[in-house]
């Protein structure tokens, strides 16, 4: 072979590295330019930072956002470990049911918890004056810090359970028993082993959780009224037309991203030096338990569940009610239907045509990315994969604003149009993508590529005919579940549309914010079947149950 | 302090499946007593039953004179050594050694000056302060036994502690259990399905076949004396050949095809005239130009330095393997006629249906009538 010819992994690498330079690293660039920058002088200046700090109207968001997403991550920790280790540990009925609730709850855009949480318990709910009216107690208010805690727990709480649930199928049964064996039993034996065996585990899960929470959008938005959190001030100093302040939107920005990115180094010096493999040779068996301890832990799982799923269930309930403008009436009909596919049909179109074309590219990519930096690991692949990896900390409102605010001039105007969702919602979801994807290609032994090559096919022939078809189950099941979350994606989504680019999320946040809450619960339950119906493919094509996230 | 277990008529089932139905065993105070069988006989039940894991569907569990069968396996001081390990993989090796001992009433000094007696008798000291993931098997076998061992427990259980190790570290750590074994006396069960590892580190051997036990002997009885033929088979090699008793005033004659042995070793009740099942082992021939002997043709041989096996076709048509002491002239080529002489003291003699086994000497200690 002569040295001059490239190999054609080294050229799939370059053109890789360019499209992340383009896309990621120029886009961020520029925010940090323009946060840096005095739009009247245009001079360097720090001024939006110090405005920032200075006035607790600003940096106060900044502490909100903290104390919720704390609270969140603690909280989901709380409910989420004690219901993977009881749905392990013993017998519950109905335990394969359940845990297609527990993900398709996890996979629903938080929002609409939120805005049904509001027509249950809001000011004018349903609980709320139901109460009222019959044993005259006033329930707790649900605005503010206490809603958003609450729904975004009940939202995340998911996370941990199927993090969790995956790390106890690797610890061996023969260590419990051992450990009892010793004399160690119930509480103890989760304290001294089983705790530390999924530490590591609990901390990628809290991490996301941490992400999820620290950026969401939608939910402080609806729920929080005055508490104000960091993605809400982003959203309104960037899109707000009268005190709106893009430069100041970018020191935020930023901000924001230093403080995820403390957080993903921390996590990673954590759980870095407490990883060891587990393999289960024996898995643990789930024993029956009978008696008062049965009631109450079938009694907590089903209602925690219960009370997850109970706003999914409310919106799809409210959507087949008869509405009178902007109320719930009596009777039942499809008229909720009918005006949202009149008014906001071509949203599920869009929602197809993006997110399909998002999907294909991620699936592209990841497979691209992730065969680059498992066989060919050198330097620049090495840094491409780290590169992959940056969209893990950005909050999505974020992303959406350094990509408007680069793409909103020539030479490359996209704003506006389908492109530029595409882009936002491959560059969000692709680490995950990657990650699975190098999962499934490390276990497939390298020798059997190096066979095709030594019978004389191709590098190209090789990948295309050898690895991707064995890596293709694997890649389908992971690609269903990015599916999932493309459809339900809002933070990036509601910052770059347009009327043409609406998606069904973002048809469904703008319907609540107006108040059309019956076109709202139409879509958002097309919402949830096309989510159901994913979830019922990857099933199909997924070898083992367990999600993996 | 060493216990006596004492198992009568357990019962084990799952589901349907009757796994075992009625075994009872006594196993004597500090001896290391063997559970040996084919695969899914029950050993790994019965010993999991001891432990505590398995539900015990009927029968009584006694440790010394306190039936265990509610007793929970934590309180039950058993010491366990699993198949894998089972090393808690988060811990170095000192904190799994001294990990039972936190439960104990000890000072932390005491704590300490156990765990590291243990390490130095293991000899794994040196990688105390290790995770277990950078131990080879062996050494991680050592942690396994030390932590078993360290909290001096009643009864020490071992499922195939071996099973996972290379051939040779095989033979080396059998020597390592049975010194360890002897020098604290606990009383220990092993389970395995290696017998050449059951014969090298038992006291007593109980041999399992589907749920029941069929022979519990020393290895040297099991050997010699096996309870029936199923016995005779799994244990060693034996060649099974069809034959008959005859009995004429004061004489047994065992008659093989149209050789006639007279018999000394038979028991006192066997008198009368039968077809019969012969165990004799390889070792139990000698070739002899003696003419009246059984006749054979030699089929096919094997050269294993020491000894050399043969294959031979006899005069009834059964083939049958012999091993003799090589010798420094020649091999003795296929297709050559010889007569082979029987070490008659040591052959065994079935009741046909294979039950039973007619020569004095057996020393079975199982309880059960049941085969
Ligand atoms: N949890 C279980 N559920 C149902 N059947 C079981 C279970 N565990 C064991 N068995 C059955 O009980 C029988 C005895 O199994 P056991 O594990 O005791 O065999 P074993 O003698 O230890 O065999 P091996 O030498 O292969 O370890 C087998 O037929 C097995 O299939
Ligand atoms: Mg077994």
């Amino acid at each position: 072979m002569s040295k001059k010819k490239l190999d054609i992994w080294t050229t799939i690498s370059f053109v890789i590295l360019i499209t992340y330079v383009l896309f990621l690293i120029y886009p961020m660039f520029n925010l940090v330019v323009e946060s840096l920058v005095n739009k009247e002088t245009q001079t360097l200046s720090f001024e939006y930072y110090q405005k920032f700090f200075q006035f607790p109207y600003y940096s106060n968001t900044l502490i909100n956002s903290f104390k919720v997403t704390v609270a969140v991550t603690i909280l989901t920790l709380l409910i989420g470990t004690p219901m993977a280790y009881f749905f392990n540990m013993y017998e519950i009925k109905g335990k394969s049911w359940l845990q297609i609730l527990i993900i398709i709850s996890s996979m629903s855009a938080p929002f609409i918890g939120a805005y049904s949480w509001i027509l249950l318990l809001g000011r004018n709910g349903v609980f709320t004056n139901f109460f009222k009216s019959t044993f005259n107690i006033q329930i707790p208010d649900i605005y503010g810090f206490n809603g958003i805690l609450m729904v975004l727990t009940l939202q995340l709480f998911p996370l941990i359970f199927l993090y969790i649930n995956g790390a106890m199928k690797n610890v061996d049964n023969t260590l419990l028993e051992a450990a009892e064996n010793l004399g160690y039993t119930g509480l103890r034996r989760f304290r001294t082993i089983v705790f530390p065996l999924i530490l590591p585990t609990i901390l990628a899960g809290s991490l996301l959780v941490f992400m999820r929470a620290f950026a969401d959008f939608g939910t402080p938005m609806l729920i929080g009224e005055g508490y104000r959190t960091f993605p809400v001030l982003i959203f309104s100093e960037f899109i707000g037309e009268v005190t709106g302040d893009k430069g100041f939107a970018a020191a935020i920005s930023i901000i924001a991203i230093g403080i995820t990115t403390i957080f993903f180094l921390v996590q990673s010096y954590i759980s870095n030096r407490k990883k060891f493999s587990m393999s289960a040779l024996h898995p643990i068996e789930p024993k029956k338990i009978s008696g008062i301890k049965n009631v109450l832990l079938h009694l907590y799982i089903y209602l925690v569940i219960g009370i997850a799923m109970l706003p999914q269930g409310y919106v799809i309930y409210t959507s087949f009610l008869n509405t009178k403008g902007m109320l719930f009436i009596e009777g039942y009909s499809l008229m909720s239907y009918t005006q949202a596919f009149d008014r906001l049909g071509n949203s599920i179109q869009n929602t197809f045509v993006i997110g399909g074309l998002s999907l294909i590219i991620i699936v592209l990519l990841a497979i691209l990315i992730a065969y680059i930096s498992v066989r060919r690991p050198n330097i620049l692949t090495k840094f491409i994969d780290t590169l992959s990896m940056i969209p893990y900390i950005i909050p999505g409102s974020v992303l959406g604003i350094s990509l408007l605010a680069a793409f909103l001039t020539p030479p490359l105007r996209l704003a506006g149009g389908v492109t530029i969702m595409v882009i936002a919602l491959v560059i969000r979801r692709l680490p995950y993508t990657i990650r699975s994807s190098a999962a499934i290609l490390q276990q497939i032994s390298i020798s059997i590529e190096e066979a095709a090559i030594s019978l004389g096919a191709s590098n190209l022939k090789t990948f295309f005919k050898i690895t991707v078809p064995m890596m293709s189950a694997g890649v389908i099941a992971g690609a269903i579940l990015s599916w999932t979350t493309i459809i339900t994606e809002l933070a990036t989504g509601i910052i770059l549309y347009t009327g043409r680019t609406k998606t069904l999320t973002i048809a469904i946040y703008t319907e609540v914010i107006r108040g059309n809450y019956g076109i709202a619960a139409a879509l958002s339950t097309i919402l949830t079947i096309l989510t159901a119906g994913s979830l019922i493919l990857f099933m199909k094509f997924s070898k083992n149950k367990d999600l993996s996230v | 302090m060493s216990v006596n277990i004492n198992i009568k008529n357990a019962i084990k089932r799952y589901g349907e499946n009757t796994i075992l139905s009625g075994l009872s065993v006594n196993i004597k105070e500090g001896e290391l007593f063997t559970l040996l069988g084919p695969s899914g006989c029950g050993k790994t039940t019965l010993l999991r039953m001891i432990a505590g894991f398995n539900s015990i569907e009927g029968g009584e569990f006694y440790f010394n004179d306190a039936v265990i069968n509610q007793m929970s396996p934590s309180k039950r001081n058993i010491g366990m050594v699993f198949q894998n390990y089972a090393i808690f993989p988060h811990l170095t090796v000192r904190e799994n050694v001294k990990f039972g001992l936190k439960n104990r009433k000890l000072t932390k000094e005491e704590m300490n000056q156990l765990t590291d007696e243990m390490l130095r008798t293991m000899q794994i000291e040196q990688y105390a302060d290790r995770l277990p993931e950078k131990l080879s098997g062996g050494q991680q076998q050592r942690v396994a036994l030390a932590r078993a061992i360290v909290i001096k427990p009643d009864v020490l259980l071992m499922d195939e502690p071996l099973s996972n190790l290379d051939a040779k570290l095989r033979v080396e750590m059998r020597s390592v259990i049975r010194d360890i074994q002897r020098s604290v006396g606990i009383t220990t069960v092993y389970v395995t399905h290696d017998q050449e590892e059951a014969m090298s580190i038992s006291d007593r051997i109980a041999v399992m076949k589907d749920g029941f036990i069929q022979h519990i002997g020393t290895p040297k009885n099991i050997y010699q004396r096996p309870a029936n033929t199923f016995v005779a088979t799994f244990i060693g090699r034996s060649n099974m050949i069809k034959g008959q008793l005859k009995f004429n005033n004061q004489e047994s004659i065992l008659r093989i095809h149209n050789t006639e042995f007279k018999m000394t070793t038979l028991k006192k009740s066997v008198n009368q005239n039968q077809d019969v099942v012969v165990s004799i082992r390889p070792e139990e021939f000698y070739i002899t130009d003696d003419s009246t002997q059984m006749k054979g043709e030699v089929l096919d041989y094997i050269f294993l330095g020491l000894n050399t096996h043969y294959t031979v076709k006899l005069e009834s048509d059964e083939l049958i393997e012999i091993v003799i002491e090589s010798s420094i002239d020649s091999i003795i080529q296929p297709g050559t006629h010889i007569h082979l002489g029987l070490k008659l003291e040591k052959i065994n003699v079935f009741t046909q249906d294979g039950k039973e086994n007619l020569v004095t000497g057996v020393e079975n200690d199982n309880v059960q009538e049941k085969a």
